[in-house]
């Protein structure tokens, strides 16, 4: 056990717990943030990914002792905010989600590219989203709802 | 009792290692995965656990005397995106995984999984890094082939940490890395080239090669690099069959599910074939 103290979607957390657990279980079964999926469990698909300081991370492989002093953001804060409509519009207008498993961690990538580079060009964005495995869309759907989410929030990022 | 502990300063973690043995975890990007039990447990480890990857005092890129310095718990990503990182170990940073992975990976973990196909080795081998482990009794400073010993091998004693490395500064007017894997991101390399030419006035002053995933560590040969330090660019590119012949007995890959042995001899030697003959 072991004291640890980090923000949760904006909220100051203070907890004693196992450091070893995954970032992921804390999440989903203590907190019931839900939209953080596990997929492959380990690091491989994007499912689980979360912003930690503004950058992404895969939860799954995230021991919950390297959060500590950290701000971590999962898809349900990260929807409270303007630009997560931009990009869930984007998302849509251009059929970018099927099934939407990957959806939140497509999201969370999306925006941990833009929040670095505004204004990604095709090949940048295919990098950004590497991460991120989908079954279902081929990819260029997400690729145009990524590109036209920068159009369209222009100097939100 | 298994107590793991979040050290609040570097000297606490080095009193700590000191005290007791430890299981150090960076990034975690291969201990949780290697540890790693049933979905919705912890993964599980006999030992107690020091998580030093908040560590701020040790994430730093900075040029000190010659050389580029790296702290030990800055992410890859961090690395990549540094002004100083010399442009071989950009290339290899690049290609690891995905932007999250790359998050938290460190070089140091990089090291301490001492595996052949870790993707920053072949470089630390053809920078001739020096790896800065410290402990309580002080500072070792050792290059990087002395530091791996086999493939999950290292003498990192259990009372040190790697602090930093050190890369020396040098020049090289051609350089390539080359990694064939599988799909880009996420694909464990199956084999590198890492190739690294000085020319100067049409003279060989610098010649260096390494090669991952082909041996039970990274391979890289100083006493065939000086074979050809001194000739002129094209006697060196004449002399590319007997440099291939040089290579040919030490890449000596294993067999496993990734890709057989023989292609991965051919890939290797096919592109070292290719730098030189594109130099
Ligand atoms: C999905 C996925 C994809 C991957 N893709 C790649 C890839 O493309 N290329 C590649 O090379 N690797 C890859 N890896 C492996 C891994 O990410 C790298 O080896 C990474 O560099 C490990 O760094 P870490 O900080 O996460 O290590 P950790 O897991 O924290 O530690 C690894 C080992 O190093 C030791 N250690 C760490 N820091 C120190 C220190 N300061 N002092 C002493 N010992 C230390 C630990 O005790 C442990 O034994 C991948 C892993 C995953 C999960
Ligand atoms: S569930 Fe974490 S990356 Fe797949
Ligand atoms: S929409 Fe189904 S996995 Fe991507």
């Amino acid at each position: 056990m072991a004291k640890i103290k980090f923000k949760l979607n904006n909220k100051e957390i203070e907890i004693d717990e196992n450091p070893n657990l995954r970032l992921l279980d804390v999440l989903r079964d203590k907190f019931e943030f839900t939209g953080v999926k596990e997929g492959c469990g380990e690091g491989e698909c994007g499912a689980c990914a979360v912003l930690i300081n503004n950058d992404i991370v895969n939860s799954c492989i995230v021991p919950l002792g390297n959060v500590n002093g950290k701000e971590i953001m999962t898809i349900e804060g990260y929807s409270e905010t303007k630009k997560y409509d931009v990009i869930k519009d984007a998302y849509a207008e251009e059929g970018a989600v099927q099934c939407g498993f990957c959806t939140p961690g497509m999201i969370i990538a999306s925006e941990s590219l833009l929040n670095k580079n505004p204004h990604p060009t095709e090949e940048e964005i295919r990098v950004g989203l590497s991460g991120n495995l989908c079954r279902c869309t081929g990819y260029n759907m997400i690729v145009k709802a990524v590109k036209s989410a920068a159009k369209k929030g222009d100097g939100l990022w | 009792m298994v107590k793991n502990v979040i050290p609040v300063s570097y000297s606490e973690a080095l009193d700590l290692l000191n005290e007791r043995p430890f299981k150090i975890i960076a990034g975690g990007t291969d201990l949780m995965v290697q540890r790693r039990s049933w979905a919705q447990t912890p993964p599980k480890f006999s030992e107690d656990v020091l998580y030093i990857f908040n560590l701020e005092e040790l994430k730093y890129i900075k040029e000190v005397d010659g050389y580029i310095v790296i702290g030990s718990t800055t992410p890859v990503e961090d690395v990549l995106k540094n002004k100083l990182t010399p442009n071989l170990l950009k290339a290899a940073i690049s290609i690891m995984a995905s932007p999250a992975l790359r998050n938290m990976a460190t070089i140091a973990g990089n090291i301490g999984n001492a595996s052949p196909a870790g993707d920053t080795l072949p470089i630390l081998y053809t920078l001739d890094a020096i790896i800065v482990l410290e402990s309580i009794e002080g500072i070792r400073e050792l290059p990087i082939k002395d530091v791996i010993t086999g493939p999950g091998k290292h003498i990192i004693k259990q009372n040190e940490i790697i602090k930093e490395l050190k890369l020396p500064i040098s020049v090289f007017t051609n350089s390539a890395f080359e990694k064939v894997g599988g799909r880009k991101a996420d694909a464990i390399s199956k084999v590198s080239f890492t190739g690294a030419v000085n020319i100067k006035d049409n003279k060989v002053l610098d010649f260096r090669i390494a090669f991952g995933a082909v041996s039970a560590t990274i391979l890289r040969r100083k006493d065939l690099e000086e074979k050809y330090v001194g000739l002129t660019k094209d006697e060196l590119i004449g002399k590319v069959d007997e440099i291939v012949a040089d290579y040919d007995p030490f890449v000596r890959p294993i067999d496993d599910q990734r890709s057989n042995k023989e292609y991965r001899k051919t890939v290797a030697l096919n592109l070292l074939r290719n730098f030189i003959e594109t130099l």
